[in-house]
């Protein structure tokens, strides 16, 4: 019975953490969108922030998760207004291959930066060990996870459907022109709207380093399975990619567990059938 | 002008093309004759660039899962080889045949989605095809790749050896015909009506196109040439792995097709040539830096460069024949 819990949670704990990692695409790609398959990128430059602080300048791992944050959305917003605004009007395709050149890069800069090995960091000791309940034993750092997932759910559900901004951002995606006409500058909402969830993709890669670790190709190992988190909770839906990230992480550890040979299979077969037949996902909001 | 002859002279072949047709038969045997077998790759790259052209330039269904196709065809060419029968042209036929099968399996859930919903099916097809050939050890080799390919001699008389004559005289016969036939489909009524279709599905829908069906139709048989182009690198390579399926085969052929420009056959051979060489010259060196240049490349051509290069060439030929 507790190996079940435990394993239950395992795959939990690892659905927070792909939900991290692609809650903020669900605001790009999902509210905005715009198909961002730089956001991997995004993610692992936000690892490297907080890699950085960590072990080379020594700043406390908690410390740095802000940074990651702040850094990784400073720098997406200069790539929002150099490059991606260009494409917005212009059809998937040119937005995928622009987005992926994105991601190519990133891996040459990472790898001229910090090397082609894997990194992790040192955590502090309260993440460290085990949090002991009864005959079960989790992992601090696991439950840490899904603290930081449901808070950062419940923040962002906050903002964008019961704050000023929130009512902006909705406008802006739903009816650019009509917005801009009431006088809403666009351009300024879609770029903080794209720094808020490139943002997110740094946070969540930072709180990544210590189960997925990071090396440059971060951004292409992560985008698969957030693109299948987004595109199957639902376009635009952040309690879709909650549900999708946890469903999608039980099933993946809970399988690996059960049939080890099929588990991947399943994932893939899952989502295609779940997309032919809703292919706007199962919860979406248009 | 009338539509008969309208279409004729759009089909007409110009001379450029005789040009290069010879060029590409002759220049790799003449001067490059070390590098014979990066040029049969070259042809087969080319080969499958093609194929996504004809669904992605002609009909403009994008798609990020095209090697499922061709992996299909090199597995089917490499177990018929593998389990004994490696004769070349018979194995080509059955690859192209199983790969326009699961085609047309797919082709119905590709008309029916568009948008994300498309990608990632595709997407999520060929990491399906992946998967099932890792876990299917016993007739795909799993994740080492499958071993025991045997290609017999070409027509029974010319040996595919080190060297690659015979390799690249079979690869660029194999794509000189397949080009011709996807010449003519492109100039064909049917292949205007695709290009209506991409422009304009609506208008198409009301001048009585059955677009599902048409779309189809394209699929199958872009699906097809992608097999052959995956038989060809099976049978001249004698080996086939997972990889054939993967992603990075499906954008690196995307990227091949976007930097010669979509739409155009020539777009296609042009991008494989350009891509497949500068690969070749550098990542001997760094691999960073090659996906360094291919991303900075990208994002110059979607922003700057939205036909590719052929696009870009033929745009200057226009101006400087007006002024």
């Amino acid at each position: 019975m507790s190996t079940l819990i435990a394993v239950l949670f395992d795959g939990l704990s690892y659905g927070m953490l792909l939900f991290l990692l692609s809650v903020g695409l669900s605001v790009t790609l999902g509210l905005m969108n715009f198909t961002n398959l730089a956001h991997g990128a995004f993610a692992m430059l936000g690892g490297y922030v907080t890699y950085a602080l960590v072990e080379l300048a020594g700043w406390p791992f908690l410390a740095t998760l802000p940074f990651a944050f702040i850094v990784t959305a400073i720098i997406a917003a200069g790539f929002e207004v150099v490059l991606f605004r260009r494409i917005y009007k212009s059809g998937e395709l040119n937005q995928v291959l622009l987005t992926i050149g994105v991601v190519f890069a990133s891996y040459a800069v990472a790898a001229f930066f910090f090397g082609t090995v894997h990194h992790s960091v040192e955590l502090p000791g309260y993440l460290k060990g085990f949090v002991e309940i009864g005959a079960l034993k989790l992992p601090s750092y696991r439950i840490f996870l899904v603290v930081v997932a449901l808070l950062i759910t419940t923040v962002l559900v906050g903002v964008l459907e019961y704050t000023r901004f929130g009512a902006m951002v909705r406008a802006a995606v739903d009816n650019g022109k009509v917005a801009s006409g009431l006088g809403l500058n666009i351009s300024v909402i879609f770029a903080l709207t794209f720094a808020l969830g490139s943002g997110l993709a740094g946070l969540g890669g930072a709180l990544a380093i210590n189960i997925l670790f990071i090396d440059p190709n971060f951004g292409f190992h992560v985008l698969v399975p957030v693109l299948i988190v987004v595109s199957i909770g639902g376009l635009g839906s952040i309690w879709g990619s909650f549900v999708a990230a946890a469903a999608l992480g039980i099933f993946d550890v809970v399988g690996k567990f059960l049939f080890p040979e099929v588990g991947a299979f399943l994932i893939y077969l899952f989502m295609v059938v779940i997309l032919f037949f809703r292919p706007n996902g199962l919860f979406a909001r248009r | 002008m009338e539509p008969k002859s309208w279409i004729r002279a759009r089909a007409r072949i110009s001379p450029y093309e005789i040009v290069f047709w010879i060029a590409a038969a002759v220049i790799p045997f003449v001067f490059f004759e070390h590098y014979l077998s990066l040029a049969a790759s070259v042809a087969v790259a080319a080969l499958f660039c093609i194929s996504l052209d004809l669904i992605l330039g002609y009909a403009g269904i994008i798609s990020l899962g095209h090697a499922a196709f061709f992996g299909i065809g090199a597995y089917t060419a490499g177990i018929l080889s593998a389990r004994g029968w490696g004769e070349p042209i018979s194995g080509l036929a059955l690859a192209a045949a199983v790969s326009a099968l699961a085609g047309y399996i797919v082709s119905f859930m590709i008309v029916r989605v568009q948008h994300l919903a498309l990608l990632m099916i595709t997407l999520g097809l060929s990491f399906l095809m992946t998967e099932l050939a890792i876990t299917f050890d016993q007739f795909t080799g799993g994740s080492d790749g499958l071993q025991g390919i045997d290609t017999w001699k070409l027509l029974g008389i010319w040996k595919f050896s080190l060297w690659g004559h015979t390799a690249y005289a079979y690869a660029i016969s194999v794509l000189f015909i397949l080009f011709l036939l996807a010449r003519r489909i492109v100039h064909s009524p049917f292949g205007l009506t695709l290009e209506a279709i991409r422009e304009n599905p609506v208008r198409t829908t009301a001048l009585g196109a059955p677009n599902r069906g048409h779309l189809q139709k394209i699929f199958v048989i872009s699906a097809a040439f992608a097999g052959v182009a995956g038989a060809l690198l099976a049978q001249v390579s004698e080996t086939v792995s997972p990889e054939a399926l993967g992603f990075q085969r499906s954008a690196e052929i995307a990227v091949m097709l976007i930097l010669g420009g979509t739409g155009r056959l020539y777009g296609a051979i042009l991008g494989a040539i350009i891509f497949m060489v500068a690969r070749d010259q550098i990542s001997g060196f760094y691999l960073q830096y090659w996906y360094f240049w291919i991303g900075l490349i990208l994002i110059f051509v979607v922003l700057f460069m939205p036909r590719g290069i052929l696009g870009g060439l033929e745009r200057l030929a226009r101006i400087g024949r007006r002024s």
